[in-house]
């Protein structure tokens, strides 16, 4: 065997021994290219919640995905992706119960291999899935359901929620109508004979021994989720007329008790205050009666502060549904801004690899971000639970618009209407609000 | 006084909205023995089929009395198409097997329904309520009740005779009697037990679709509004005896003003009260007030 023939074999092994590195490294970026971080989306997409909630939550989700993967995110949140890698929604459906759910989100981390799961509207559905997480190891963000109990009677490692619990909401209302100075000798409550109505109406009576202590309670209302009819129950408030009356109804059932408790003349006879009504507004119209107070469970919505960042979220949203984003896509859009953001952060500090769901949670634990409603801080529960700014406002007709406007506008910030870190909600309000900072 | 008459009024008229959808239970029952799950679907259906009426009716610029029609077409509409599919297309071919795999067959059925409302109407909410504001309003003492509300006790009155008269006093109403006391027995003196099956059912649906037709001005239609009203409407039937008339009437009565004495006087006992009196009327009269104790056939 000559030289030459030897060299020309030497050759050939070594180009396709190149060849097959190149293919191989080739392979590698490309498997780098096509690496997704997939994150599962729990929503209600069917039942009475769907429609309020679950799935403007879920259009929100989708619009956001889209402009993530494209890079079209403003600054901070430009990388493609996260952190350069593919995002991948899976949607499930919240119906069904919390036993379903507990399944669900098992099949979520189990099946599809999802690297996150974002989701829960009901408080029953987040205190039945956070220990399950939690056992999992597994990273979990609540992102809207208002109970305080989840992080006040647990410590979780992997869960989080990335918005204010509703103590928030009645706090606010409380202060809002001292604000205004709306006479309040006696008040009435209407609230959902569930976690979140009896929630909803212990904050509300406890804000208002605090800041109106001459003011009693007059009905106490409680009729059962998706009651629909509510005649009896608006008749029992106008035999006893009261000068506010609280309620935290929502979604359809919010509906029926506004169009049939207008036209008896019940709004004109009492100041209503709603703590979770803005979502109904552009479906209601010109039927929302004027001057009602109403809050939207955080600066959300008509009520969300000036920011590019909320214009291109407004825009966003705006462009794609043809109607304005309210609290369930403002809720959702906070959740993801956060988990891309706590993704990116851990991602930097694992050498630029996807991040476990440890990491994850380190990376989430008491961090802050910008949101179209503000800034949103991991303050509570360890670093596991947000607070953030809201606003209270009085609706109005435009005619000219032809859309109910808000007005009257009242901002509190983060640290006015929450409790502070070492502190449940319930008696922080009892004690007064000790440490309440920046309240107008 | 006043007190009493407003837990009077508030139970009447949420009785004349319960009679009207538990009429059409207690009727498809009585006639084909099917506990109807899917009941409450139908009553979605036409509170949907009367939010696209009204709106048509409106964008048509015809005048607003129609919408009233609107709303009585939107339930014969219900009636005439989605019945005769339902009970040809699905029931019949279970009829004589065990009750329980009815209940589940019909189950079944409102979850499909669930979903073909939302793909027929997506998951955003109708608003129809220009209709609820046609009557005007009626001051007692310091209420103020909107007239539609003592228009749908007319309405309950009116419909509860009818299907009184059209059972009782028709030739069809005495042959659908004849099929509930046997249907072999009305078989073989022949009657078309299939047509007063199919006919039967879409009364039944009929009074369901109404129902929803003339709840839907108070309510924003939209998904879901099928789950509440069908637990309620079971436990007046149940309360009233299961295939009687008289029995949906006094039971959407007894719950009515179970119902607003609870929410005037114990609001905490609100949820409750309808199912203790269903409780306490079962635990004397285990087959409803107005159900006669029947021989089991073997």
């Amino acid at each position: 065997m000559s030289r030459q023939t030897l060299s020309l074999r030497f050759l050939q092994r070594a180009m396709a021994l190149s060849a097959v590195a190149t293919a191989a490294t080739l392979c590698a970026t490309g498997a780098m290219a096509q690496e997704t971080f997939k994150v599962g989306i729990v929503s209600f997409l069917s039942g009475q919640a769907a429609e309020s909630f679950g799935i403007p939550a879920v259009n929100g989700a989708k619009v956001l995905l889209d402009a993530f993967n494209k890079g079209a995110a403003p600054a901070p949140y430009n990388k493609p992706g996260f952190g350069g890698m593919k995002l991948e929604f899976v949607y499930v459906d919240e119906a069904g119960g919390a036993t379903k759910q507990v399944q669900e989100l098992r099949n979520l981390y189990d099946r599809e291999k999802v690297d996150a799961v974002v989701g829960y509207v009901s408080s029953g559905d987040c205190l039945a899935v956070a220990p399950v997480a939690e056992e999992l190891k597994k990273f979990l963000i609540l992102y809207d359901c208002g109970t305080p109990r989840i992080f006040e009677d647990n410590k979780f490692n992997y869960v989080f929620r990335t918005a204010s619990h509703g103590a928030m909401d009645n706090v606010a209302l409380a202060r809002y109508l001292k604000a205004k100075n709306v006479k309040v000798d006696s008040f009435n409550l209407i609230n959902q004979d569930y976690a979140w109505g009896q929630d909803s109406k212990k904050d509300f009576i406890g804000s208002m021994e605090k800041i109106f202590p001459a003011a009693k309670v007059g009905q106490d209302l409680l009729p059962k989720f998706g009651a629909g009819q509510y005649g009896t129950e608006i008749s029992a408030l106008m035999s006893k007329p009261a000068d506010v009356t609280h309620s935290s109804l929502w979604g359809g059932d919010l509906q029926a008790f506004i169009l049939q408790s207008g036209p008896r003349g019940l709004f004109k006879r009492t100041q209503v205050v709603l703590s979770a009504g803005d979502h109904v507004l552009p479906g209601l119209g010109e039927k929302m009666p004027d001057g009602t107070i109403l809050g939207a469970r955080g600066a959300y919505g008509l009520m969300s502060p000036k920011s590019a960042l909320n214009d291109w979220w407004w825009d966003l949203y705006e462009k794609a549904y043809n109607v304005y984003p309210v609290q369930a896509p403002y809720r959702m859009v906070q959740s993801l801004l956060g988990l891309k953001l706590a993704t990116e952060k851990a991602m930097a500090a694992n050498g630029g690899k996807k991040p476990t769901h440890e990491q994850l949670a380190a990376a989430l634990r008491g961090m802050e971000w910008d949101s179209p409603a503000g800034k949103i801080k991991m303050a509570l529960g360890n670093g596991h639970q947000a607070i953030q700014d809201t606003a209270i406002s009085k609706t109005r007709w435009d005619a000219g618009k032809k859309m109910v406007m808000l007005e009257d506008i009242v901002r509190f910030p983060a640290e006015c209407v929450n409790p502070p870190a070492d502190m449940k909600a319930e008696d922080w309000i009892k004690a007064g609000f000790p440490g309440a900072k920046g309240c107008p | 006084m006043a007190a009493t008459l407003t837990i009077l009024i508030d139970g009447l008229t949420y009785a004349s909205w319960l009679f009207i959808v538990a009429l059409g239970l207690t009727l498809v029952f009585g006639v084909l023995k099917i506990l109807n799950i899917a009941h409450g679907s139908f009553y979605a259906l036409g509170a949907y089929m009367a939010a696209t009426f009204v709106a048509w009716g409106a964008s048509m610029q015809w005048a607003p009395a129609f919408s009233l029609v609107a709303m009585l077409l939107a339930a014969v509409a219900v009636a005439a198409i989605v019945a005769p599919l339902t009970e040809r297309g699905l029931l019949r071919f279970f009829y004589g097997r065990d009750e329980v795999l009815l209940v589940l067959v019909t189950y079944a059925l409102f979850l499909i329904l669930e979903d073909v409302t939302k793909l027929i109407w997506g998951a955003n909410p109708y608003f129809v309520s220009e209709p609820y504001a046609m009557f005007g309003n009626v001051d007692v003492g310091i209420q103020s009740y909107v007239g539609y509300d003592f228009a749908l006790v007319g309405l309950a009155v009116a419909v509860g005779l009818a299907v009184w008269w059209g059972l009782n006093r028709t030739r069809q109403g005495k042959i659908v009697l004849a099929v509930i006391h046997s249907a072999e027995v009305a078989s073989s003196m022949g009657v078309n037990v299939s047509r007063v099956y199919m006919l039967a059912f879409s009364v039944g649906i009929f009074l369901a679709a109404l129902g929803g037709a003339f709840t839907a001005p108070m309510i924003s239609v939209q998904p879901g509004v099928s789950v509440g009203v069908v637990i309620v409407s079971f436990a007046v039937v149940i309360i009233g005896g299961l295939g009687s008339i008289e029995g949906a009437a006094i039971g959407a009565l007894i719950v009515g003003l179970a119902r607003s004495l609870a929410v005037h006087l114990a609001p905490v006992a609100e949820l409750f009260a309808i199912y203790v009196v269903m409780a306490i009327v079962l635990t004397f009269r285990p087959e409803g007030l107005f159900q006669r104790i029947q021989a089991r056939k073997i």
